[in-house]
Formats: C-alpha cells, sequence, structure tokens
C-alpha cells in the first residue's frame, strides 16, 4: 500500500502543506515516497528527507522544473506513479495541488478527489461539497487515487526521519507554458493557512486605509495573521491571497477574530473550522454571530482600538 | 479565433441546500438552478475577447440534462454566438466532462477553451486541468487577468502567495477565478435574440466516450453544526472571556 506525495516547493523550502500530506498518505499505512522535482532543490530534498514517516525522496533535477508549471511535472508524476505501483498520489489542496492533481489523474485515466478531509480507509474518503454544507463520503475502486488533502484536516507531520534519496531520471520539457513574473505578497507576519491566530477584515472596515489602520496593530498584537472577506478583497482593500472561504484560503486556527464580515456561506466554509470565533459587527443579524463563540455588537471603529489597548495593556 | 466556453447548471449560489433523508444526495426538486457563477465570469471574459475583436466566435458547451438549454440560453442572452448541449441523464463527474469537452472541441477546433476555475456544487475544481491534460494543452488556473498575444496567451493567477503570470502556448484551457471581470446582466432583447441563436444537442452516447462514474458517492450528511455561543456586553468582556473561558490568548 506504498502511497506518493508530490512536494510543493520553491527550491529551497517545501511548503507546509507537503507535510500536511505526508500525514494523510500515513493513513493508508505504507511505505510514503515523496517526490521532489525541482531545479537546485538540495535544500528541500534534505527537509523532505527529515520528515517522520517517509520512506524514499525521489529527487528530480531539471531546468524546465525550476518553476512549478503542471505541464511539465504532471507528466513527470503520471510516470513515477504509473512505474512505482502506488495505491494513492497525495498533494496538499493549495494552489499548487489543485492546479496539478487533476492534470495528473486525467493522464492516468483516473478521478481525482478533491479537498479530502478524512481517510476512513484506502479507497474511502470523506470531502465537503456545496461550500462545506455537505459532507460525502466517496468511495472508489480505482487501482490508484489521486487525492487533494485539505491541509487543515491532517496536522503537518514532524521532522526527525532518515529517508534515502533516489535520484531519477527527468521526464520531457513540453515547452507549452512558462513563468512570466510573480507579485508575491510579503509579510513578516504568520502564513494565513498555518497561523494559530487569524485577524479577519470584511466589507464594514469601508476601506484599505481603515483596514490596515484598524487591524494592522491588533494582528500585531496578537501575533495573528491577516485574512479577509471577499467582500474586502473585491473592493481593492487588500490583495487577493488574504482572502477566506469557499474559493479563497481555508484556514482553522484556534483564534478567528472576524471584524466587519456580515458571513456569507462561502465566508463561513472557509473558517468555521477555526476553533473560537469571535466576531465584531454593528449589525446583530449579522449570520457570522450564528457561527461566533463570542459576539460582540458594536462599531468596530471603537472596539477595534479598544480591544487592541486591552491586549496590549497585558 | 474562436473560444469554446464549458458552463454547468448549478443550484443557485443564494439557496442553502439540504441533504436528502436517505443521504443519497442533496434535494434538488423545486430548487433554484443558475449557471455556475464562475462560468458566468468565463463567458463574460471570452465575450469581451470577441468585442475586443480578438475572438471570433464563442461557443458555449455544457453537458447534462436537456435542462441545461437554459443555462446555454442565458450564456447566449450574454453574448456567446452559439451552443451546444452534450445531452445525457447520466450522473457526471469532472473526468467525463472532461472526455465530453475534448469530443467536442476536437469537432470545434477553439483555439482557447475558458472555463469557470471550479463548479459550486461538488466544488472539485478539476475539469478544466483534465481537459487540458486529455489534449495536451497547457493550462491556467485561477485566471484573474487574460491577454492573448500572437500564438500565445498571458494569464495572471491567483495563487497562495499572490500573483503569478504565466505565459501559454494555444491552443489552451484557462479556468476563471472571481476577479477576472465582473458578468454583465443579459438585457431584455439580448435575452428575446438569444431564442433565436442556434443551439445544437448532441447525445453523449454519440461522442463514442465512457462515462461512467469512477467514484461513488455513498452517504451524503451536513456537517456538525457549530453551537452559537454568546453575545459579550463590551470589549473588557470579550478580554476576560478570551483570556479566562476560551484560554486563547
Amino acid at each position: 500500500m506504498k502511497t506518493l506525495v508530490i512536494a510543493e516547493h520553491d527550491n529551497s523550502r517545501l511548503a507546509t502543506a507537503t507535510l500536511n500530506a505526508v500525514t494523510a498518505a500515513a493513513r493508508f499505512g505504507g511505505d510514503i515516497d515523496v517526490l521532489v522535482a525541482g531545479q537546485g532543490c538540495d535544500a528541500a530534498v534534505a527537509q523532505a528527507q527529515s520528515i517522520a514517516g517517509v520512506s524514499r525522496v525521489l529527487k528530480v533535477e531539471a531546468p524546465h522544473y525550476a518553476e512549478p508549471l503542471a505541464e511539465n511535472l504532471a507528466v513527470l508524476a503520471q510516470r513515477v506513479a504509473g512505474e512505482g505501483g502506488y495505491r494513492a498520489v497525495l498533494v496538499g489542496a493549495t494552489s499548487f495541488g489543485k492546479n496539478l492533481a487533476p492534470r495528473v489523474a486525467a493522464l492516468l485515466d483516473i478521478a481525482a478527489v478533491s479537498d479530502v478531509v478524512a481517510i476512513a480507509a484506502p479507497g474511502r474518503y470523506e470531502r465537503p461539497i456545496y461550500a462545506g454544507n455537505v459532507m460525502v463520503a466517496v468511495e472508489s475502486d480505482q487501482p490508484v487515487d489521486v487525492l487533494t488533502i485539505r491541509t487543515t484536516a491532517f496536522d503537518a507531520a514532524g521532522s526527525g526521519g532518515g529517508a534515502t534519496v533516489e535520484a531519477i531520471a527527468a521526464g520531457p520539457d513540453l515547452g507549452l507554458s512558462r513563468v512570466l513574473g510573480r507579485e508575491l505578497s510579503k509579510s513578516e507576519r504568520p502564513e494565513l493557512g498555518a497561523a494559530a491566530i487569524v485577524v479577519s477584515g470584511g466589507r464594514g472596515l469601508g476601506n484599505g486605509e481603515n483596514y490596515h489602520r484598524l487591524l494592522d496593530p491588533l494582528a500585531d498584537t496578537l501575533g495573528a495573521a491577516l485574512g479577509a472577506s471577499r467582500a474586502a478583497v473585491d473592493a481593492g482593500f487588500v490583495p487577493n491571497d488574504y482572502q477566506v472561504g469557499q474559493t479563497g484560503k481555508i484556514v482553522a486556527p484556534g483564534l478567528y477574530v472576524a471584524v466587519g464580515i456580515s458571513g456569507a456561506i462561502q465566508h463561513l466554509a472557509g473558517m468555521k473550522d477555526s476553533k473560537v470565533i469571535v466576531a465584531i459587527n454593528k449589525d446583530p443579524d449579522a449570520p457570522i454571530f450564528q457561527v461566533a463563540d463570542y459576539g460582540l455588537v458594536a462599531d468596530l471603529f471603537d472596539a477595534v482600538p479598544a480591544l487592541t489597548t486591552s491586549l496590549s495593556a497585558g | 479565433m474562436k473560444i469554446l466556453v464549458p458552463i454547468k447548471r448549478v443550484v443557485d449560489y443564494n439557496v442553502k441546500v439540504r441533504v436528502k433523508s436517505d443521504q443519497s444526495g442533496v434535494e434538488l426538486t423545486g430548487v433554484k438552478m443558475s449557471i455556475n457563477p464562475f462560468d458566468e465570469i468565463a463567458v463574460e471574459e471570452a465575450v469581451r475577447l470577441k468585442e475586443a475583436g480578438v475572438a471570433t466566435e464563442v461557443v458555449a458547451v455544457s453537458c447534462g440534462t436537456s435542462a441545461c438549454q437554459e443555462t446555454l440560453r442565458s450564456a447566449l442572452a450574454m453574448g456567446a454566438d452559439r451552443a451546444i448541449l452534450v445531452e445525457t441523464d447520466a450522473e457526471l463527474q469532472p473526468l467525463a466532462v472532461a472526455k465530453l469537452l475534448k469530443a467536442v472541441a476536437e469537432r470545434e477546433q477553439p483555439q482557447m477553451v475558458i472555463c469557470g476555475k471550479q463548479a459550486i456544487d461538488d466544488d472539485a475544481n478539476q475539469t478544466g486541468q483534465m481537459l487540458a491534460a486529455l489534449m495536451g494543452w497547457p493550462q491556467a488556473t485561477f485566471a484573474s487577468k487574460v491577454a492573448v498575444g500572437e500564438g500565445v496567451v498571458a494569464v495572471t493567477r491567483e495563487i497562495d502567495g499572490g500573483l503569478e503570470t504565466i505565459e501559454l502556448k494555444l491552443p489552451a484551457v484557462v479556468t476563471a477565478d472571481l476577479r477576472l471581470n465582473e458578468p454583465r446582466y443579459a438585457t431584455l432583447p439580448n435575452i428575446m435574440k438569444a431564442k433565436k441563436k442556434p443551439l445544437d444537442v448532441v447525445a453523449a452516447g454519440e461522442l463514442g466516450v465512457d462515462v461512467a462514474p469512477r467514484l461513488r458517492h455513498v452517504r451524503h450528511a451536513e456537517p456538525a453544526a457549530r453551537k452559537g455561543g454568546v453575545k459579550v456586553a463590551d470589549v473588557a468582556e470579550l478580554v476576560n472571556k478570551l483570556r479566562n473561558e476560551a484560554k486563547v490568548i
């Protein structure tokens, strides 16, 4: 019952989603191989090697893996999955994994299972549909399953492992796509998907200036990541990668503070598995209060600075 | 350049879905159905490319029951030139849809396929990538900007850390994210005109594709509801609860 995890990395660092995928792979009970395809990716390989529970790291280096483009990676993964006799191919349900996994599955003539939140047994999975309003149990008798793993549903695998590294041959360079550039948000704050505390803002903040003036100090005080509702992103308060929800990031922190967010089901889909939810909103009928552990009906322009002051006073 | 736009008929995004009492699926009887919102964005993008003189024809295609004709008419009312229904009453999973779309794409020979990044019913986020794989075409998922050049398309994608711009050789598959555009409302004259636009119906069986479901959806359930909590009177009470009751700060 061997499984293959496709590593997400930027050559120097593994994405934490890969650690969540390894934990999911461990549910299959067999050897776990991790495929690291890159260029100058020794650091990522070394990290993969040290993940607890990993048997082998399959290292592939070629210039056409310098960027994580789906076309070349999918052909490679198809070959590795086909030769390796794996029961499942797993990857984190991040923008990388969601882009890649269905392409790999189709090349294998296999149905993919997206956003897996539980693995009862090989071929027995659970996943959310309808923005998390319905959970469906999925059964597969396929020889190999291709899964994307909801990262909030599986803990990150620990370190301390000692996997062997095996260099394998590169696949072809199809030359179908290339990266022209990236604009990545730079932040000293924790990563939104993995943060213990998330402070999230919505339309109620009015504009981007208010968003940052009110929420930055609160997030700094709490050591929190910043998130936003779709409405706030669409209105240009913050960039797209702040979005929490059905089509944005799925988060499940210990504490989620929703400020000026009404709580559309599409937003709730992205945060309702948080341990403790706080909502600050001046509308007492806002749906966010139906999921909030602690609701404060107040004008956020008074309440948020007061909260920041109160928290920083210790 | 011809653009093919696959669209899906789904439960309207405002509907609160209910699981059937036998857990076999979601109650669809009497429920309002609409075009998948992401596919609506895809239609809008294709129509804009036609209006800009980049595309010459926009063909909407849907796979499913005859009721999908209504959904195709809404795409025609937005400005698609003609529509194709691949008709079947069978359950279609993303791989099957991708295979049907491949058969359609081989007939139609589009230079670009633009579809929604995911459907809001099964939230699978697979069909565009699968179609690209089966065609051997490049793909740009989660598009927030599309710029067509000579034999190529540059697509800005919404990725986890921010934005990424990639260039694909045409033909290619692009999947639309929320911020690609804001779809227009169909005007009454355009809704009337759409009724006269060509809509071809092809029986799925004619396409010679294996559409048998590979996965069984054996049990549907509503997730454990979150218990509503308490309202606190002021910031001091909130901080007190967080420190001493929830113990999260």
